[in-house]
């Protein structure tokens, strides 16, 4: 097992790892190798498990949450199309569907006892952002998050860090019926904008 | 929901704030448009850059016990490309995302970027109506260990279609066979289906009054019910 075990890095961030080389792990653990799989597994768990975490809340649910993730990049690694898009996107969107199927599951059992609380508007950044903080992406992107009005940006956060439909997000933000929807996409957009994503 | 109401869905698709029945449907859009394409694929990136915000560590003892767990797990081959014509491909390429990742049969999915022409013949196009009904209801089905189904019902239009992914052909001489299950609860023929790779079929008969849908494998020709267990169900009373 020796050779399972995690590799020193000094930072274990994806963006570190670069992009070739998640999608060159993802290629080989398609192929069965555990190393590199393991090696993914060191780039990537942090970010991926950052979010779930932010989603699902639950600490015990999420650890299940974010292993269901990472066992599903393992059986499908081999279905990661290079071309259409990188190695970090198509975990990261399997990770937060993953993490949105999960909150919603649980919400449809509960259904009958809960309402939405005004209260859960605010989502926390406090408890788990703390080490990102301190990067300079992190800022860059609070900054740019901040030049988003106030309800595209609670639009957007409500709907990815909260997983709610964004019919949900409208009843909570008092906002018309299917115009929390045109709130995300300007948020969305504005963000890449300001990012420079895609350039 | 016109086109244009659909196109408006991107923002909310990439940041997984549609219901299944939005999703779905968007989906369906987004395989036949460019236009949404490129601006889902640009927003999932900056969606990346949300999700770099909170990165934090599992617990320690999470990496062992994946690492064990992926021991006993058979990674999945690739999807080979197929030569299926023009229109097929469409849903191939999406039903295929979809099924790769175990979103139907309710798990998750990701689109992946496709950029095929579509052509329409008159099934697809009734395909298509009844995917984009106002009152379309979505089920999902398991079949077997590794294929998949979607049904999609619109009891304004009285009509029902399936999407299978990744059925194998069924053995020769038999067919795969639809059907409609009525209020008595007998199961009533609605078509057949070769079954190889993934195709898009429109049940026949009336689904307005049917409780369900099933498929099952019937000599060659069809049968008038089944003489074979269905190996897959539809209950139209749970309906997403
Ligand atoms: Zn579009």
């Amino acid at each position: 097992m020796s050779h399972l075990q995690p590799v020193p890095s000094g930072d274990p961030s994806p963006e570190s790892s670069g992009v070739a080389a998640l999608a060159g792990l993802l290629r080989r653990s398609a192929r069965g190798d555990e190393q590199a799989f393991a090696e993914l597994y060191d780039a990537t768990s942090a970010r991926v498990h950052g979010l779930v975490l932010r989603v699902v809340r639950d600490p015990a649910q999420s650890e299940e949450v974010t292993q269901e993730v990472f066992l599903q990049i393992w059986r499908t690694a081999a279905r990661f199309d290079e071309s259409k898009g990188s190695a970090l996107a198509w975990m990261m969107t399997l990770a937060h569907r993953r993490a949105v199927d999960r909150v919603r599951a649980a919400e449809a059992v509960n259904r009958q006892d809960t309402t939405y609380h005004q209260s859960t508007h605010v989502v926390s950044h406090d408890s788990t952002a703390e080490a990102a903080e301190h990067s300079m992406e992190a800022r860059r992107v609070r900054a740019a998050l901040a030049e988003l009005t106030p309800v595209q940006r609670e639009a957007l956060e409500l709907a990815y860090f909260g997983g709610y439909t964004h019919t949900e997000v409208a009843t909570m933000l008092d906002l018309p019926v299917g115009t929390a929807k045109t709130r995300i996409r300007d948020g969305l957009i504005r963000l890449r904008d300001a990012m420079g994503v895609g350039q | 929901m016109s086109a244009h109401e659909i196109h408006a869905l991107s923002g909310a698709y990439a940041v997984d704030a549609l219901d299944d029945l939005e999703r779905a449907r968007f989906e369906t859009h987004l395989a036949a448009c460019a236009e949404c394409q490129a601006e889902v694929a640009g927003l999932q990136d900056t969606t990346l850059l949300l999700a770099g915000l909170s990165d934090t560590a599992p617990a320690p003892e999470l990496r062992a016990k994946i690492l064990a767990d992926i021991k006993t797990v058979r990674p999945l081959p690739p999807v080979l490309a197929r030569i299926t014509p023009p229109r097929q491909r469409r849903w191939t390429n999406l039903v295929a995302a979809a099924a790769v990742l175990g979103v139907i049969g309710g798990g998750t999915a990701i689109w992946q970027n496709t950029h095929q022409p579509t052509s329409s013949t008159p099934s697809n196009v009734q395909a298509d109506r009844i995917m984009q009904a106002a009152d379309v209801q979505l089920f999902n089905a398991k079949v077997g260990q590794n294929a998949s189904a979607s049904l999609f019902r619109s009891k304004e239009i009285g009509k029902a279609v399936i999407v299978t992914r990744d059925m194998t052909a069924a053995p020769s001489g038999r067919v795969y066979e639809l059907w409609l299950r009525d209020k008595t609860g007998s199961l009533r023929p609605a078509g057949l289906m070769t079954g190889r790779g993934n195709a898009e079929v429109v049940l026949t008969g009336d689904a307005v009054d049917a409780t369900g849908a099933a498929v099952s494998v019937e000599p060659a020709g069809g049968s008038k019910s089944p003489t074979t267990s269905p190996i897959a169900i539809f209950d139209f009373k749970q309906s997403t």
